[in-house]
């Protein structure tokens, strides 16, 4: 069941975690008692006819609707997962029905050596609940499909049998299947063992190339890392900041209430902060669906390049180590030379599949993130400017009259104070106003604008607040 | 407004300074001071310049001013001073006075203050307030000489008017709750503010990590280290860009708080005249009771209880002489008691007639000053997302820097929405 760990190693779908379950043939088994367990959860347990709808019914809404925060069988989740994925799958693939002959005799390196994609991790949370949101069960969608057409796109997984027999064949020969490979737990023993024999000590012939490997995945491990800690973090100010937000706007007509003449103002300035705040939802979906998935991903990739570097050491030092038998007369020559012959073909074969993984997987990782940030920045400016459309189009000013508003700052504007004073316009917002349609920078500035700007108010007194962002320490990241 | 001292004499609070002295108790202490400049506006002459005038005060010292005037003209809505210690502070603003923000947002509010109370057709006209301005030494004597404090009312005479008054003028009664509302509104909406304000400060700050990042990382890369450097360089100024928006706010939340100590001007104002209201209205009960115990003593009748009746039964009526004498001296205190209660009510009713008038100005000006305020603090979130949206496409532009090896798939729309963005 889900009860399996999380598997950062190569092996494939079949044992990996998430995979899917037999049908509800056996609902006894395969459900796992939800952690939350309302009265009515009870009752569907015993009307098995109705699961049995419901697991083939992919919309979740009707699910759900009988009661929210009901947890449905994980067994008819799963069905879910297929049911959604299927189709759309169906389509982009083209070459997966190609069988080469030579798949069985590379099967074995693949499952060794090459970078596989990082699976969605289970979701750990609070309530069992939560993990049939609609939301998650989304997201977990996207990514179980991203993580297949990945598969997909490569190479040489692509042509994997196993790969093949997961996306056609029905799930009563799945688990036939499953149990004919070798079982998940003697794979993690050789990743295990992979590991450790690299604490015991580095690899004494590493070519340089693999060397710098290593530094460079060390190095973007810790960055990826930290990136992610940042993402997660911006997330949460900008929740914490549209939660402030949301008791902003109302406070506004509350005050409307005491007032007359100034009632429609403050409505409209409320009604602004509201929209505002959906715009600010917007935003955040944005963050949570193009950037925190991706970031994820990528601390998850750094990881699975850790085990594979750490493998290809482990291979290349079972070479090494028959050598060095071999120099020390230890045993049997001949056999030695047979074998040390085949590591060696081995370790060959693994280097260049390394490399030539490798620089796909770099390609891939800045096109990636690329993407990603890019979409993030899109997604702010959109966001700027829809506010500055919520602003500037609402009540407060439309009721104003835009052009009302205008002669209005060009008025105040004229008495140009020079020290701030209270009740007039900050002048340079002012200015701008008056210059919509030039962006920042270039703007032609009359003389008398340009000795305006020079002589901003800024007293001795006042200390300058740098950002606190300044290179100090390591591990001295301001807010994290 | 006419006549108004504003008009002719150019008033400005344009310094202050650290200074340590000696206290009332001698003992050592900090304070600020502020420099007052004043200068006669003359009619419009090229260049000619008067000398500018000034003198150096302190927060205490505006304090007593204010206090004086609220004494001296408890029928106007007094404006107030800038708060005295820092309230509504959110995460970055200091608590503490001698924080140089604080100070200059505090020069800014007393320059304020001047000018309220310079353009007041009322109080613009009181001598203790044109030598505040003007006078540099005795000047507290004088106003203490006075005797302002004197004729303040009690806290507790004011309480127990508020309570026991019958008959207010209704006027004042909702405009009392209008105070109090609008203190309990702006309370909250500055307290909300604050909250917002700290939390819009974290999301861009954490964005100035990513500079850090961006530039480590950059160090590992290749093809995309130039971009990333750039980016992060990018990320920095957007960090930065918080402390001067929310210094903008600041100003605006000022204008609010302005408001929020007005509306405590307000409510002092309808206190004075439920105080007036209901010593006149002792004043006619006592009258009341004084002429009734007159026509018992004079007809004999006792009509109710009353401590006289009862010893009169115990002890024996009194003689006449001495009844004649306590009328007599009741009919003068009656008499005393009309002409108070008149003038009482002449008081009373110009009080209400010049406070009235008072507040209908305060209205106005409060009506004009909010509506400016908040567009003014529209214009700043205009300002503030233009300022925001502009480095938003540098930071876009560098990820899609050309020096990037492009992936297997295909090209991001890149072009289609460079060339939107530099429309």
């Amino acid at each position: 069941m889900e009860a399996e760990g999380r598997v950062p190693g190569p092996t494939l779908p079949p044992a990996g975690g998430g995979g899917p379950e037999p049908l509800a043939g056996s609902p006894g088994v395969a459900r796992a008692p939800p952690l939350t367990a309302p009265a009515e959860v009870l009752e569907f347990d015993d009307e098995e006819d109705d699961l049995e709808v419901f697991s083939k019914d992919p919309s979740l809404a009707e699910a759900n609707s009988f009661s929210p925060s009901m947890p449905i069988s994980p067994s008819s989740m799963i069905n879910q997962y297929k049911f959604e994925d299927e189709p759309e799958l169906k389509d982009l693939f083209i070459t997966v029905d190609d069988p080469e002959s030579h798949i069985t005799a590379i099967e074995t390196f693949i499952t060794y050596r090459v970078v596989t994609k990082p699976l969605p991790e289970k979701f750990v949370m609070k309530g069992m609940v939560e993990r049939f949101s609609d939301e998650f069960i989304e997201t977990r969608r996207k990514a179980l499909h991203k993580f297949l057409n990945r598969i997909a796109d490569h190479p040489t997984l692509t042509f994997n049998e196993d790969f093949k027999i997961f996306l056609t064949a029905q799930a009563w020969e799945l688990s036939s299947h499953k149990k004919q490979g070798p079982g998940l737990l003697s794979r993690m023993g050789q990743t295990v063992r992979a590991v450790a024999s690299s604490v015991r000590g580095g690899v004494k012939n590493r070519p340089e190339m693999f060397t710098e490997m290593n530094d460079y995945v060390e190095t973007f491990s810790h960055k990826i890392n930290v990136l992610d800690k940042i993402a997660h973090r911006i997330y949460k100010e900008e929740r914490e900041y549209f939660n402030e937000m949301k008791e902003y706007g109302p406070i506004h007509t509350l005050w409307s209430a005491s007032e007359e003449d100034i009632a429609d103002s403050l409505k409209g300035v409320a009604s602004c902060i509201d929209k505002c705040c959906k715009a600010t939802e917007k935003r955040m979906a944005g963050l949570s669906e193009n950037l925190l998935p991706i970031i994820h991903e990528y601390v998850l990739y750094s990881e699975i390049l850790m085990g594979v570097l750490k493998r290809r050491d482990q291979i290349q030092s079972e070479l090494d180590s028959k050598v060095d038998a071999l120099a020390n007369k230890k045993a049997d020559k001949d056999l030695f030379s047979e074998e040390i012959g085949k590591l060696e073909d081995k370790v060959e074969c693994a280097n260049n599949a390394l490399k030539a993984d490798w620089d796909r997987w770099k390609q891939n990782m800045q096109y990636d993130m690329r993407s990603a940030f890019t979409s993030v920045a899109d997604n702010n400016l959109r966001y700027y400017e829809e506010v500055i459309g919520i602003v500037f189009h609402g009540p407060l000013f439309v009721a104003f009259g835009h052009f009302t508003t205008f002669w209005l700052l060009v008025t105040v504007t004229e008495k140009k104070p020079q020290k701030r004073q209270m009740n007039y316009l900050p002048w340079h917002t002012v200015e701008w106003l008056l210059n919509p349609e030039e962006g920042r920078g270039g703007r032609e500035k009359s003389p008398e604008q340009k000795n305006e700007s020079d002589q901003k108010p800024h007293e001795t007194s006042v200390e300058e607040r740098k950002p606190v962002v300044t290179p100090m320490g390591t591990d001295s990241y301001k807010w994290l | 407004m006419e006549d108004c001292l504003a008009k002719k004499m150019e008033i400005t609070v344009s310094e202050a300074e650290k200074r340590t002295g000696r206290n009332a108790m001698n003992m050592q202490e900090t304070y600020t001071a502020y420099l007052i400049e004043t200068r006669a506006i003359e009619s419009q002459n090229e260049g000619q310049c008067s000398p500018v005038d000034s003198l150096w005060r302190r927060y205490s010292e505006f304090e007593l001013l204010r206090n004086y005037l609220l004494v001296t003209y408890p029928h106007i809505v007094v404006p107030p001073l800038p708060e005295k210690r820092a309230d509504f502070v959110w995460h970055k603003l200091s608590a503490d006075n001698m924080d140089p923000d604080f100070v200059e947002r505090r020069r800014i509010g007393l320059e304020n203050f001047l000018l309220r109370v310079a353009s007041h057709p009322v109080l613009c006209q009181d001598k203790v307030f044109y030598s505040f301005l003007t006078q540099e030494g005795g000047w507290k004597e004088m106003v203490n000489e006075t005797g302002f404090q004197l004729k303040a009312d009690s806290r507790l005479k004011a309480l127990n008017a508020t309570f026991r008054v019958k008959n207010p003028d209704k006027r004042f009664t909702e405009l009392k709750h209008y105070g109090d509302e609008l203190q309990s509104v702006i309370s909250h909406l500055l307290r909300v503010r604050a909250r917002v304000a700290d939390r819009l400060y974290g999301v861009y700050k954490v964005h100035g990590n990513y500079g850090r990042v961006f530039s480590e990382w950059s160090a590992i890369e290749k093809e995309m280290g130039d971009g990333l450097q750039s980016a992060g360089h990018h990320m920095d100024v957007y960090a930065a860009s918080i402390d001067d928006i929310l210094e903008e706010e600041e100003h605006y939340a000022d204008q609010l708080k302005e408001y929020l100590f007005y509306a405590e001007a307000l409510r002092a104002v309808c206190r004075k005249h439920e105080l007036m209201q209901y010593d006149l209205e002792m004043a006619a009960q006592d009258l009341t009771s004084k002429k009734q115990q007159c026509e018992e003593l004079a007809t004999g009748t006792v009509r109710t209880f009353s401590l006289k009746g009862m010893t009169s039964k115990l002890f024996g009526q009194e003689t006449p002489e001495q009844r004649e004498a306590k009328i007599k001296v009741l009919e003068e205190q009656i008499q005393e008691g009309e002409e108070q209660l008149k003038s009482k009510n002449l008081e009373g009713r110009d009080f209400v007639k010049s406070a009235w008038a008072d507040i209908e100005r305060f209205k106005e000006q409060k009506n004009h000053d909010l509506k400016e305020a908040l567009i003014s603090y529209a214009v700043m979130q205009i300002s503030m997302c233009k300022k925001s949206h502009g480095l938003s496409p540098g930071i876009r532009q560098q990820w899609l820097r050309g020096a990037w090896c492009w992936g297997p798939k295909e090209e991001l729309q890149g072009s289609a929405d460079e060339q939107r963005l530099h429309t």
